[in-house]
Parts: structure tokens; sequence; C-alpha cells
């Protein structure tokens, strides 16, 4: 504990005038971050390694896929004070744990005028804990409204519309897909759907907002898609890869999903992918922009490190802009820089919903993770909202109030969960 | 005692004292530990605060609706998944204990589903089950659209099926063993004596396989009480399916809150050690004394 307060001590006032790992020799950089298929990850480590001069070499730790396995690995070490790790690819969710418990070093001044700039208010908000940056930025994700052309003349506004629409269409071709398993992914409906009906879960990292007529209007809407014959049979397992394969089957007019099925049904189910459209994410009150989810990946330090200058440097190269564009290219994950959607590359990998991306992306709403014990208020929502057909459409107030009742417990700490 | 048997005593002991030490470092060590760090309120997540709170954290999980409702679920599995094991594993043993020609091969290709990792049987079962990837929903009579982990109890079959794919073959061995101490004498004479089959089995197999039954019984019933993987993998304890080792999972892996969840990890110990000395005490007085015991109550 003792040297891990010198360290950030060091790191707080010392960035810029050498700390204690001034010294010539190349060090190793460990990054621990969640596995990604397309191989982004050794390429940018490997030009970073390049470009360093011989001031550090990154070597990767590859996590589960799953954003709570992710976690799991990563707390356990840092909760053990485990100096192995240097940088750490951070689901956006995790900043105010992190941050909280002093596992990550806040981002010194001088880096982080350079690694803010253009970045979107809405992704920056994640990377922040008390108003001060903790984690910087990488890779953003964002759900769009995929839709089948040949069975929606327009996509539908608002959800009524949609569920109207799909029931029209009936079960073989209308079906909805979303993610209603209770795991992270149905927290990350239920908060958008909280934000887009104009209230939020939490005011601040201890203290409630959740106005009752929205969040009912917000729970509402998905008991009424839950409890309809459009919505997926298994829509209390659903995640997104069963989202993705129940629209790549054909039976579904819509569905709820990030970017990466659009690739994906142009080499699984080609029929689908020529009929496939993207909008933006329905209203729940209508005239009202919804609010969309923001995902993807924050780079923090460990407060652990020997290393942390040298990681600082390496995330600062990691951000770059062919960095960055570069991700997007081998894995389809959008850039966290608004201008950067000016290049054509972008809008070549995203073709014709590039501005719709980066549209969601700067109107999102993050999950309420500027608590502390996120993970508490994440597993009461989770444990409250499932499963979301047992939401009584006309009447989801004892709904509301086990949620409202399981996040007080969450914020507090208390009880079991 | 004479001085030779009070020497062999204390050799005895010395030899004893070296696993006797072992097992006190690997075992009484962390549940003295995970005891101390129950009567706390430690959270990894917030290492400035907390500070022993006594007996707050087991009166927190006591007096919460959850954890009885996973006492119940637990309980549950246990006693469907080892009732049908008991069952199914007395057949095959018996099968085995008779079986002419193939000895060997029947009994190792009995024995696969135990050796296999509980992880990846359960994903096994999992993949079968799920409406995507599985085989299941297209036999014939099963909806091809039923959603196996979507509701309670379907959830609750599955994970059975799992449980008792995977250790009725234990079930099996265990009594196979108990089968294999009974004197085949008693069968002629009771043939003899006009006994058929049935009564053979109620009134000489069973009595003797007495001891091997408890034995068999008790080890499962408290393998089946730490059930873990197989929920984990299906459902992570989703619609009401959670047991008590996910619940105590959740406290200590996910939330980090050390305090709370070693109170948990006790409490399940506790109820291991109840269910065991229910076992030893209960039954163990009519435990004969060996094959040829009187078996009678």
């Amino acid at each position: 504990m003792t040297a891990s307060l010198v360290a950030m001590a060091v790191v707080l006032t010392g960035a810029g005038c050498g700390g204690d790992e001034g010294g010539e020799g190349t060090r190793e950089l460990t990054w621990f971050v969640p596995f990604q298929p397309g191989g982004a990850l050794t390429t940018l480590s490997e030009r970073c390694s390049q470009e360093s001069n011989g001031r550090y070499t990154i070597a990767l730790e590859l996590l589960p896929t799953d954003a709570s396995q992710q976690r799991e690995q990563l707390v356990r070490r840092l909760g053990a004070e485990d100096d192995s790790i240097d940088l750490i690819g951070m689901d956006v969710i995790w900043t105010g744990e992190f941050a909280n418990a002093g596992w990550i070093a806040p981002v010194p001044g001088d880096v982080e005028s350079q690694v803010t700039e253009n970045v979107f208010e809405s992704v920056l908000e994640t990377a922040r804990f008390e108003g001060e940056l903790y984690a910087i930025p990488v890779w953003s994700n964002t759900q769009l409204l995929w839709y089948r052309k040949d069975r929606v003349d327009e996509p539908p506004q608002t959800w009524d519309e949609m569920i109207d629409r799909a029931e029209e269409l009936g079960p073989s071709e209308g079906r909805i897909q979303v993610q209603g398993n209770r795991y992270e992914g149905l927290v990350v409906w239920t908060n958008w759907m909280i934000e887009s009906a104009g209230t939020s879960i939490l005011a601040g990292p201890e203290e409630l907002e959740l106005e009752q007529e929205p969040t009912e209007r917000a729970l509402s809407i998905m008991g009424r898609l839950s409890r309809s014959p459009v919505a997926a049979t298994n829509i209390s397992t659903s995640t997104e890869d069963s989202a993705r394969l129940g629209f790549e089957d054909g039976s579904s007019a819509f569905m709820i999903n990030y970017p990466f099925v659009y690739p994906s049904a142009e080499s699984n189910a080609p029929d689908v992918f020529e009929q496939m459209g993207a909008a933006k994410l329905p209203q729940v009150v209508k005239g009202e922009e919804s609010a969309p989810p923001i995902g993807g990946i924050n780079l923090g330090v460990s407060a652990f490190s020997d290393n942390q200058e040298r990681a600082f440097e390496a995330a600062e190269c990691l951000v770059q802009a062919e960095n960055q564009i570069e991700v997007a290219e081998l894995e389809g994950l959008p850039p966290v820089r608004s201008d950067l959607f000016d290049e054509p590359e972008i809008e070549e990998i995203y073709p014709g919903f590039a501005s719709l991306i980066r549209e969601s992306i700067s109107d999102a709403a993050p999950r309420p993770s500027q608590s502390p014990a996120y993970q508490d208020v994440s597993l009461a929502i989770q444990r409250s909202v499932h499963p979301t057909d047992e939401i009584d459409p006309q009447d989801p107030t004892p709904t509301y109030e086990e949620l409202r009742d399981k996040l007080e417990q969450a914020v507090a700490r208390e009880g079991l969960l | 005692m004479t001085d030779r048997t009070r020497a062999e005593r204390r050799l005895g002991l010395l030899l004893c004292a070296p696993a006797v030490l072992a097992m006190l470092l690997v075992t009484a060590y962390p549940i003295v530990y995970a005891v101390v760090l129950s009567l706390q309120d430690l959270d990894l997540r917030f290492p400035d605060e907390g500070g022993f709170v006594g007996l707050d954290n087991y009166v927190t999980v006591l007096t919460s609706g959850l954890w009885w409702q996973s006492v119940f679920n637990t309980a549950f599995i246990a006693i469907v998944s080892v009732s049908i094991e008991l069952v199914l594993g007395m057949a095959i043993a018996l099968v085995m204990h008779r079986a002419i020609f193939g000895r060997g091969l029947v009994r190792t290709s009995v024995l696969i589903p135990y050796g296999i990792v509980t992880v990846v049987a359960a994903f096994a079962w999992f993949y079968a089950f799920d409406p995507n990837t599985g085989f299941v929903n297209s036999l014939p009579l099963i909806a091809d659209d039923k959603a196996w982990f979507g509701e309670r109890f379907s959830s609750f079959a599955v994970i059975i099926m799992a449980e008792v794919w995977k250790t009725t073959p234990f079930m099996a061995l265990l009594l196979l063993a108990g089968l294999a101490t009974i004197d085949e004498g008693l069968y002629e004479a009771a043939k003899v004596d006009g006994a058929s089959a049935v009564q053979r089995f109620f009134r000489i197999t069973l009595p003797l396989l007495k001891p091997a039954l408890l034995v068999a019984l008790l080890f499962r019933t408290l393998d089946a009480f730490r059930v873990f993987d197989s929920i984990f993998v299906m459902t992570r304890g989703a619609l009401d399916t959670e047991s008590i080792s996910i619940l105590g999972y959740n406290q200590l892996i996910s939330r980090l809150n050390l305090g709370l969840g070693s109170a948990v990890s006790v409490l399940i110990f506790l109820l291991v050690l109840a269910i065991a000395s229910v076992f030893v005490k209960g039954f163990g007085t009519t435990v004969p004394q060996g094959p040829g015991g009187s078996g009678k109550k």
C-alpha cells in the first residue's frame, strides 16, 4: 500500500521530469486487454513498441470475451496489488470502481490534454471519476436499431410503433431481438431505456435518481415487448450473440445490437444482409431522442505498476488517430474521436451508417458507473428486471419498487445481491 | 494395555502426524481464516473502510430472502438428483456385477462421464439444449423453439440431468464394491428355500448393501449440496436457480465483499457438517457390522 501511494505521488508530481524510471533500457509493459478476434491488438502493440525507440515493448495478456469474467480476472489481481499489470484495457463501466479503490493512477495533466482532444464528451464521461480523468479512451461502441428493409418501409421512430409493426408481421418474420439474459447486457438495455424516458438511475455516486413516472414508462415497454408474441422465444436468455443468430435466421424484422452484426450477416446470411438497414434506436417517449448505450475500452495504468510513466507513453501511442482507424478496420470498433468520422476509411467500414454511429455515440448515456460499487448496482438491476416478461406493462409499479429497493441496497452496499 | 501395544500406538500416532499436519495446514487454516473474515466488514473495493463487526454479516445473510431461496434450490437439486442417481446407480451396479463378458470394458465405459471435468460436461449439456446450437429441440415430441433455460422448471431439469449423468457412475461404482462383499452362498440358500428374485433383492442385497449405500449417499449428498459448475454455466443463477455456492461466489468473487462472502461460505460449511452428522448419527447405529450382520433396525 505504501509503495503504491509513493508510486501515485510520483506520477502526480513527477510527470514530465522523469520520475523514478527515467533511466535507459527497454521495459516490458504488460497490457491486460479483452481478446479481439481481428488481430488489431497485436498490430497496435507491435507498432507502438517499435515507435517507442527502445523505451518499452508491449506484451499482451488476453482476457476472456465475457465482460464479467474480464473484470473478475482483473479485480482479483488488483485487489491483491499485483504489480505484473501495467496497462489495462478497461470496460467503460469499471472506471469508478477501479479509481475509487486506488487500483489505477490518474492521468497526468500533460497526457490528458493530448488524449482528450476531439473525444466525444459521452466517452470522456466514462473515463472520469469525481471530475478527474483516470483512463484514456481508445475505442468506443454503441448500439443501433437494425431492421429489414424488405419488411419495413421506414424505420420506426418509437418503441410502440416498432412493436405494432412487428406484431402486424407476426412471429414468423417480425421478431424483435434484444438482450434480456440476466447479465450486463440487460443492464445496458435497462439503462438506455430509462435514460431515454427522461431520468437516470443514479444522481451521484451514492445517490439514486430514478424518477418513478419515466422509469415505469421504460419498464412498461420492456414488459410489453417481452410478453408480445414477437419477442424472441429465448428472450430471458438472449445475448448479443443469440440476437445476432435470431436475426440471421430470417425470422426477425428488428434487432437492437452493436455494429459487429453487420459484417457477421455479410458472411453468414447474405440474403438477410442485403435487406439490412440501420437506424437510431427507437424513442421511449415520442419526440424525445433516444439515449443509446455506450461501450468500448478505456486504457488505465495500474497503480501498482513500476513503469507508470512508460505505460502512459504507450497509452498515448495506442490511441493515436491511425491506430483508432486500424481498430475500426480490423475489429469494426468505432473510434472515440468525433473528427475521425470524417475520414473516408470510417465511411467505408460502416457504409451508409457512419454518421449514425457518430450521432449515437455523441447522444449516448453511460451506465451508472460513477458508482464505485457499480458491480452491486449492476447486480441489483439484473436481479430486479430479469426476467423481463414478468414486468406487467399495465402495472410496472411492483418492478419499479423492487428496482428502487435493490438499488438503494446496492449504493449502500448492504445485504446479499 | 501392554507396553507393546502402547509403543505401537505411539508409532502409529507418529506416522499419522505428517498427514495430520498437512491437513491442518491446507484445510483448518483456510477454514479459520474464513471465519475470521466473516466477522469483518471487508470489501476489497473499499480498502480504507471496514473493521470488526461481530456477527453482523451472519445476521444479514440469515435474514435475507435470497439466502433461504438458494438453500431451498440447493436442497431441491440435491434431493432430486441423488434420488435418481441412487436408482440408476443401483441398476447399473447390478448389471455390472452380473456381467459375464466384457466386464472391464463395461466398467470403464460406465465411468467415462465421471472422468469428464464438470465444467466441460456442463457446457456439453448447455449446448445440447441451447435453442440455437442444440440438437435436443430437433428431437421428436419436443417443440422446435423451446427455450430450456428460459424458465425455472426446465432449467432445473437440465441442471439435474447433467448432474445425474455425470455422477451416477460414482454411485454405481461404490454400490458395485458393496455388492462384491455379499456372500454368494446366501443367494443360493435363498434360492433353495424358494425366494424369488425380488425377495432376494429386498431381503438379502439391500440389507447387506447398507454400509456401501450410506457411504455413497453421504458422499453424493455432500457433493450435490455444493453444486456450482452446472448452474454457473447454464443459467448463472437466473430465474431462481441459484445455489448457495453461486450466492457465495457472487458476494466473494464478483462483489469482492469478503466479509459477507465468507459468512456465506462458513454457513455452507456448517450446513454440510450438519448433513454429514445427520447421516452418520441418524443412520450410523443401524449399519450392520460387515457382511453377515443382522441388518435389522
